[in-house]
């Protein structure tokens, strides 16, 4: 119990069929190149021309092929994540392919047994064989179980709006982080949901404290700059929202980073004040409902861009800048690393989209589905930059779905009409190329194929 | 007197499988495990195996003593249920202990219904049910060199395979005019009969028993044709029936069973009944019928479990499905759902398709768009998916040519789309 797995993931839109998964998985598995004897199938869909469906074990957490079977030679192993078969035990009797409604676990009949995936002991030869990334081996899961392992350092029940991600990212990052910290929450989400405290009782288990929105980085500064007289490394760390960031607090921060002060600034952006009723704030995008940019008969949400702040820090020449959606929990972790190797040179940025189920509109169970669609419609990027590296994309921006498909998610987007859509889709299109040329400029890679 | 919070009658597929929901939400609560037989649990399907030797009692435990300790299950064996209070929420076991519950799980399952052959019980015969009548049975292989079978239903048809395996002369007896009714159609059947003709069993199907009597160490049946059959060895598989002894005439309602609602619960507060021994709504007609199938036991338990810990996420019981995975002398029949269209409207369409020199039959019906049944000798498809398509009426219209010629992909296609 309380322990996540590793899974093999199909992504449906990259599939073209060519079914070297399965020759690959029948060699690996049975030792011939029919793919009668694979593991996994791909099946063309009916429903739609040149497009793929998959018929693979889900490896389930109760599952029900186990509970069919009358001869204990299924299990779940609750370490690995596997279920496995096993021969010796099997009675051939294929009650365990009525209790799956999957494909997973079926009959081969020149075999004359069941068959079906073990993840090929955490190395699946599918996913190595797959040449368009539609299958992939999700190892998010490891993450999950090293730092679940970990103390986390706020208290039980902070008062996040339901399906808010900011509480998993802070209790996450601050996991990762651990004791040895000094956290600045200034006014937002992060502070208002408890993390600071109530009535005098802390709300974590580490020194935290309530900057004003102007002057977080500021703070941080004095403070580091303080245990470093003293001879103490202590990593300062600020979980900031958009308008303590982007707004208010930007002189601060701009300077700080400007003097290279040692600090991890994390901005958690919800693209608004949201917990003080909505408003707009300068991280808002284009087009957004908000209190105070609403739709009626004359405006029609919010008329400006929103200010790109992570390119705004990217220029102030910071020793670490990073984007990050939590939708690629192992991307995160991979930049959280980087920031705090960074953080003890100077100042390290990390800008975090985080949608806000309350003032978007979303419903709360769909919050990753919104982080997922963001930066698989390139209307967020994730990318990372150090001033000796340049800038590096670490989720690709090529064959991006339409934008249309992450706006028609929050209701915030409800009232868009065509050249607000438009509008959209252009902006979109050039933060990417400014971002592109940046990167041509910046990398190694980048300077090697602008010599090309 | 002991004090549980859930107590479980019985240790096999319906318990295990409420068992696994209970914890899946309370992993503390105090749970006992209390079963007839002597042993951990295993599942009585597996029992021809034990029969023909190809596997050993020791190897087809469902569950060991370390699985409880992890689980926290007070496992009492040897120690069936022998009468119920329900106003005082308690029970006594056949040891004498007495133990109060707050929520109790009868899942107490079947045991063999003996028919009324004039001279059976003065007869020496043997039944499949239990692991010890599985062990009784492989020991008196050694000396049986035949062995008549009442009965051509799934135990008696399992169990007559072993023995003909082990070199024993095997003849099965069945009234009705065919084998397997329910699972598969008289044409499916004829193909299944064959099969053990071809491989050496007498098959006296249509035949009714009209007497027994003992005949030296062995036996000697009597049939409707005039025709008597000696043998070492008698096996009764005739069918079974939920074992409700403990009820009495309690307050508990009973039909053939214990009558449960689409929760699993019985008309008494706090007691619920899952797989062999509960009569649940069948699918099909809407009518509550014993069912006696592991998948509906592993379904029904995990139902009924989920109801007493309050489980939010349940979802009531959607019937009774008839489904069968029956592998013999090496061919796989594989029934889901209605397989006889002679019982079903008109309109039903039907498609069969029939190869007897590959011995391959299939076929499907469907009614008003939605898959009723499928069912197959020696073709693939996943039972499992046909199940869902079943259960969910998935609308097989703007598919229907390409589930009638592969079953198998569309059936993917059509699951992974809904799944993905
Ligand atoms: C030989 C054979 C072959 C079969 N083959 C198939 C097959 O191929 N496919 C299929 O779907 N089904 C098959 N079945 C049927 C399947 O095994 C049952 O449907 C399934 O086991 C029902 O599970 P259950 O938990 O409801 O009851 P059971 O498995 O009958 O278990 C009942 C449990 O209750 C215990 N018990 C009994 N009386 C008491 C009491 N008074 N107090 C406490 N505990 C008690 C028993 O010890 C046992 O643990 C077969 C059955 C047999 C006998």
């Amino acid at each position: 119990m309380g322990h996540s797995h590793n899974t093999i993931a199909f992504h449906q839109d990259k599939c073209d069929g060519c079914g070297e998964c399965m020759t690959v998985c029948a060699g690996a598995k049975s030792g011939t190149a029919d793919t009668l004897h694979s593991r996994l199938k791909i099946v063309p869909s009916i429903a739609a021309n040149d497009s793929f469906e998959l018929a693979l074990c889900r490896q389930c957490g109760d599952p029900k092929c186990v509970l069919n079977c009358p001869s204990g030679s299924l299990t779940k192993n609750h370490k690995t994540g596997v279920v496995p078969w096993d021969a010796e035990k099997c009675v051939d009797c294929l009650l365990c392919t009525v209790g799956c409604a999957y494909g997973g676990i079926t009959y081969n009949a020149a075999a004359g047994h069941v068959m079906k995936c073990d993840m090929c002991d955490g190395d699946p030869a599918c996913v190595k064989s797959c040449p368009t990334g539609a299958l992939e081996y999700n190892r998010s899961a490891e993450i999950y179980n090293n730092y679940g392992e970990l103390e986390d350092l706020f208290v039980p029940g902070l008062a996040a709006c339901q399906g808010c991600n900011s509480e998993l990212l802070i209790r996450h990052t601050m996991r990762k982080i651990g004791s040895n910290a000094v956290v600045a929450t200034p006014p937002g989400c992060i502070a208002g949901m408890g993390t600071v405290g109530f009535n005098g009782k802390t709300g974590s288990k580490i020194p935290v404290f309530h900057p004003l929105l102007t002057n977080t980085a500021s703070m941080l500064a004095g403070a580091k700059r303080y245990y470093n007289r003293i001879g103490r490394d202590v990593t300062m760390v600020a979980l900031a929202g958009d308008g303590g960031t982007v707004d208010a607090g930007f002189q601060s921060l701009s300077g700080a980073a400007e003097r290279g002060e040692q600090m991890l600034y994390i901005c958690v952006d919800n693209e608004g004040y949201m917990n003080t009723g909505m408003q707009r704030s300068g991280s808002t995008s284009f087009g957004s409902w908000t209190s105070t940019t609403p739709v009626g008969e004359t405006l029609h949400g919010k008329t400006q861009d929103a200010k790109n702040m992570p390119v705004i820090m990217m220029m102030h020449n910071c020793e670490y800048v990073a984007t990050a959606s939590l939708a690629f929990m192992d991307d995160y972790y991979e930049k959280l690393d980087k920031a705090l190797a960074a953080a003890k040179r100077g100042m390290a940025y990390l800008h975090v989209y985080s949608p806000c189920p309350t003032g978007w509109r979303i419903p709360s169970e769909s919050t990753n589905e919104v982080c997922r669609k963001a930066v698989e419609t390139n209307f967020v990027t994730l990318w990372e930059f150090a001033p000796d590296e340049g800038l590096r994309f670490t989720h690709s921006t090529d064959d991006p779905l339409p934008v249309e498909e992450y706006l028609n998610l929050s209701g915030k987007y409800r009232h868009l009409d065509d050249a607000q859509l438009t509008h959209i889709e252009n902006s979109v299109e050039r933060k990417v190329a400014f971002l592109n040329g940046f990167m041509l400029a910046t990398s190694d890679d980048g300077a090697e194929s602008l010599a090309q | 007197m002991e004090q549980t919070k859930y107590l479980i009658a019985g240790c096999s597929h319906a318990a295990l499988s409420a068992l696994n929901s209970i914890r899946m939400l309370d992993q503390d609560g105090s749970l006992t495990l209390v079963t007839k037989d002597d042993h951990l649990p295993y599942s009585p399907t597996v029992l021809p195996y034990i029969v023909s030797g190809q596997s050993k009692p020791e190897k087809v435990k469902l569950r060991d003593d370390e699985f409880f300790a992890q689980n926290k299950v007070n496992f009492i064996s040897g120690a069936g249920l022998s009468t119920l209070d329900v106003d005082n929420n308690s029970v006594t076991l056949q040891n004498g202990q007495e133990w109060q519950y707050e929520k109790l799980l009868l899942a107490t399952g079947a045991a063999p219904a003996i028919p009324p052959i004039p001279g059976l019980t003065d007869t020496p015969y043997h039944v499949l049910r239990t692991m010890d009548d599985a062990v009784n049975l492989h020991a008196a292989l050694e000396s049986a060199k035949s062995a008549v079978v009442l009965g051509g239903g799934l135990i008696g048809m399992h169990a007559a395979e072993n023995l003909i395996k082990v070199g024993v002369q095997v003849t099965i007896v069945e009234m009705r005019p065919q084998v397997l009714p329910g699972y598969f159609d008289a044409e499916a059947a004829k193909i299944i009969e064959q099969t053990f003709i071809e491989n050496g069993v007498a098959m006296r199907i249509g035949n009714t028993v009209v007497g027994a009597a003992p005949d030296g160490e062995g036996a000697k049946v009597s049939l409707d044709s005039g025709d008597e059959i000696t043998a070492d060895l008698l096996l009764v598989c005739t069918g079974v029936a939920p074992v409700i002894s403990y009820l009495e005439d309690g307050p508990v309602e009973t039909d053939q069973g214990i009558l449960v609602n689409d929760c699993m619960a019985t008309n008494i507060a706090n007691i619920w009944a899952a797989g062999d021994v509960a009569q649940a709504v069948n699918f099909y007609s809407g009518e509550k019928s014993v069912g006696g199938i592991l998948p509906a036991a592993v379904e029904q338990g995990r139902i009924a479990g989920m109801s007493m810990i309050n489980d939010p996420a349940i979802n009531p019981y959607p019937g009774g499905v008839p489904l069968n995975t029956y592998g013999f002398f090496g061919n796989q029949a594989i029934s889901v759902g209605v397989s006889d269209e002679n019982a079903l409207p008109k309109d039903t369409e039907v498609l069969l398709n029939v190869n007897e020199e590959e011995m391959t039959y299939q076929k499907i019906l469907i009614g008003e768009g939605c898959l009723l049944g499928i069912s197959g000798i020696n073709t693939d498809f996943d039972p499992g998916i046909m199940w869902q398509l079943v259960l969910q009426r998935v609308d097989l219209e703007p598919v229907k040519e390409e589930f009638l010629s592969n079953p198998t992909d569309t059936g993917r296609d059509l699951m992974s789309r809904t799944w993905r």
